[in-house]
């Protein structure tokens, strides 16, 4: 099968589209030896700074960095704010999903989505029924990961409402960008995004009842993959950055211990999953969490943001039903396309799904992380063959999608420019208001032909730019 | 400020402290290794002299057996598998920054981050290949910078007092050890203290070099140097640096700033040790005999440290 690619700088004529003409020229203008002796300079500033992930499996704990494209990933003003739209109507819709969720349950009520998907998921957390958050918020800060396919079609992949990570890359590459090549920022009007820890601290302090309630940033700890995240936006923002050891819990309220004794915590950007927020009500063998913090949430006596219980909005088998929530919650037609998802549970899809497996990506509605997952047109007959077996044993554990065709945009390689796929995340934030800064972070898929853009996998960034024509 | 980021700040600088005075040592002891041994054997014994200091020279036997210059050498700076060397000391410096990155600024980071990326290269070459003065001076250097760094960008608060209680904490403690050790090198205890042999010389002198303080030993007593005036200098005189007094005066007034009422034992215990060194003359000290004196004090600065930690660091 042939397949078209939308390319972000060029259209079907080999053309510079014209949001990328400015860049173009520059490109063309600038001799090929400074190019590469500004990526080497940026290579060394990154390891400088240490902008580093760790790789679980790692006894080592090697800190690596994320390659780091020099061609910038550009979307034009007009094009950005339909995208913009969407994901605020989506991440709203969402929202409204959760407390509905945990609280009348309308929407199962009006048969728009099956009890059993929802209320049988593992992410469906029994402590937060009927537990009331201040703005009926859920998920304050959400990643919404955006695909384009052949013809340029932008499509929401996947909703993230846990612990969505990325942006202190989408925020470095820009600052990296702007030390490198100034004249390019001089040159045309590129929409800033430098504010996000300024707007990420004002969404967090909203979601207090609290006038000036004390937030932190609540990590893992330093071996953490996102660690430097954790600590970047701590900083950034002028709060502690503190792990579960310097939390306490007395009389249901929260504590840190600090030098000059204990001081109050009202609101927690907490980076670390449910499971380990609380030994006594979650995994006891956590390490991490605080003894108690649940019964201090549950008086309401401190925020967490994400809340608990998100994880059963973003979960695959739900994914399906986005584009219903939102028409059913904010009486809107959805801004943003869905991939179109075939549910294995429904016999009817099934059979679709098992006469075309060789064209479709098969995923585990549980699974995250590219496990569990089947490429169709990556995968060997036996491989293939292996899967029907599984999803005939369980299908409704699966759901399947068409493969997409990811757009390219140019990226260096060891020999010059080529293209290579690349993704969306926008960051929404949802306090008082809700809010994303122009862009997002672009991961790039180094490999040739490679679909896959997660770090882990040898992904890489690009700074993401959007264009005012 | 947490309990656990105090913590780290402190541990920060006192290893990377640490580190500039492993090197300080090593310099003098490399230093005089070279020089002919009267009689003394072959410089080894020299050399095996940062380890008695440190502690580690029973660790370096049971790993290596025989006293081996290069050996030595490299079980001191650069070797991974021994904790308390410089290469070592160094990445756990890094390793507490990298806890608190957020709490220090990026000019702070990055020079430590750089720090430990560079001894990992000069680790890759070995120490005969890029030279051991060299190497000492490298490591002088780079904390130079990074205290450098710290004075000239890190606010005036919490943070800045905890990097500098633990750069002290370290510095007395390595003051107190030095002098001792080169004491007993110096010669035989029985001997009047202005003591004017050349071995005797070469053995103060190296010691003012090591803690920089030669220039205001001879600025203050223009003489040679000798066992009394030098410990004075070291001691008492609260001018000089790297001197005992001047690290007392400045833990003790870093503890009065603290907040809180919780640090009380630690400031009553540093305001006593100032007191102490304030209103005590040299000759009380030598009367008790210098190794008597040290071998007092060097438990106290132990205990303040660990009252300044139950008062401030324990995070659980």
């Amino acid at each position: 099968m042939i397949r078209t690619y939308y390319d972000e700088m060029y259209d079907g004529a080999g053309q510079v589209r014209p949001h990328y003409r400015e860049f173009a020229r520059w490109l063309a203008e600038t001799p090929p030896e400074l190019l590469a002796q500004r990526r080497r300079e940026a290579d060394l500033l990154f390891h400088r700074a240490g902008i580093t992930f760790t790789l679980y499996g790692d006894e080592q704990g090697t800190e690596r960095l994320i390659p780091f494209d020099t061609i910038p990933r550009s979307i034009p003003a007009s094009e950005w704010r339909i995208v913009e739209r969407g994901c605020i109507q989506r991440v709203k819709a969402l929202n409204m999903f959760l407390a509905d969720l945990y609280h009348e349950q309308r929407i199962i009520k009006a048969g728009i989505i099956p009890a059993e998907q929802v209320l049988a998921n593992e992410q469906y957390q029994l402590a937060m029924q009927g537990l009331d958050l201040h703005r009926d918020l859920y998920s304050h800060i959400s990643g919404v990961d955006l695909v384009r396919d052949g013809d340029g079609t932008y499509y929401v992949l996947e909703d993230n409402l846990r612990t969505p990570s990325g942006v202190s890359y989408m925020l470095e590459d820009r600052k990296m960008m702007m030390r490198l090549f100034p004249e390019l920022f001089a040159a045309q009007r590129i929409a800033p995004i430098d504010h996000y820890p300024n707007l990420l601290l004002d969404t967090l302090k909203s979601s207090s009842p609290l006038d000036n309630p004390s937030v932190v940033v609540l990590t893992p700890g330093r071996f953490n993959s996102a660690f430097f995240e954790h600590a970047f936006l701590a900083r950034e923002m002028g709060v502690e950055l503190v792990e579960g050891a310097d939390l306490f819990v007395r009389d249901d309220r929260v504590f840190m211990r600090t030098t000059d004794g204990p001081k109050a915590v009202d609101v927690i950007y907490r980076r670390l999953d449910d499971a380990f927020l609380d030994p006594l009500a979650f995994n006891p063998d956590s390490m991490l969490g605080v003894p108690g913090l649940l019964a201090a949430y549950r008086c309401g006596n401190v925020v967490l943001a994400n809340a608990i219980g998100t994880g059963v909005a973003d979960d695959k088998s739900v994914y399906p039903f986005v584009t219903e929530m939102i028409r059913f919650y904010l009486d809107e037609e959805p801004i943003l396309k869905n991939v179109p998802t075939f549910q294995c549970r429904k016999p009817d899809e099934l059979s679709h799904v098992l006469a075309n497996l060789p064209d479709l990506v098969v995923k585990e509605t549980q699974g995250s992380g590219g496990y569990g997952m089947l490429v169709g047109p990556a995968s060997t007959a036996a491989e293939i063959e292996a899967f029907r077996a599984r999803i005939k044993a369980k299908p409704h554990a699966y759901i399947a999608q068409p493969t997409l065709c990811l757009s390219t945009c140019p990226t260096f390689v060891e020999n010059g420019i080529a293209p290579r796929h690349i993704d969306l995340r926008p960051f929404v934030l949802s306090g008082k208001e809700t809010r994303v800064v122009p862009g997002g972070l672009t991961r790039v898929a180094l490999r040739e032909g490679s679909l896959v853009v997660n770090s882990s996998q040898g992904g890489g960034t690009k700074d993401t730019w959007v264009v005012e024509e | 400020m947490l309990s656990r980021t105090a913590s780290d700040l402190y541990w920060m600088s006192r290893y990377l402290e640490r580190a500039e005075n492993l090197a300080r040592m090593l310099d003098v002891s490399y230093s005089l290794s070279l020089m002919p041994q009267d009689g003394r054997g072959d410089g080894l014994h020299e050399l095996a002299m940062p380890l008695l200091i440190t502690g580690t020279l029973e660790d370096y036997h049971e790993r290596h057996g025989q006293l081996h210059a290069e050996r030595l050498l490299h079980f001191f700076a650069l070797d991974a598998a021994n904790p308390a060397s410089i290469y070592s000391c160094l990445g756990a410096a890094r390793a507490s920054a990298h806890a608190v990155r957020g709490r220090i600024t990026a000019d702070m980071w990055e020079n430590i981050n750089a720090t430990w990326l560079d001894i990992r290269d000069i680790a890759q070459q070995g120490l005969s290949r890029y030279g051991m003065s060299r190497f000492c001076e490298w490591v002088k250097e780079r904390s130079h910078l990074f205290r450098g760094a710290t004075y000239g960008t890190i606010m005036r608060n919490d943070a800045f007092r905890f990097i500098r209680l633990g750069t002290f904490i370290e510095r007395a403690d390595n003051t107190l050890r030095l002098l001792d050790a080169r004491y007993e090198m110096a010669g035989d205890r029985a001997e009047p203290v202005t003591d004017g042999t050349a071995h005797a010389y070469y053995q103060w002198s190296a010691l003012l070099r090591a803690l920089s303080s030669f220039e205001a030993y001879t600025e203050i007593y223009r003489d040679a140097p000798g066992a009394r005036q030098v410990a004075e200098l070291l001691l008492l005189r609260a001018d000089v640096p790297r001197s005992l007094r001047a690290c007392s005066e400045e833990i003790d007034q870093i503890l009065a700033s603290l907040p809180g009422i919780n640090g009380r034992p630690a400031q009553r215990l540093a305001a006593e040790m100032d007191a102490r060194l304030r209103f005590t003359a040299i000759d009380e000290i030598l009367e008790e005999g210098l190794h008597a004196w040290l071998t007092d004090f060097i438990p106290l600065v132990r205990q303040l440290g660990d009252a300044i930690y139950s008062s401030y660091l324990e995070a659980a």
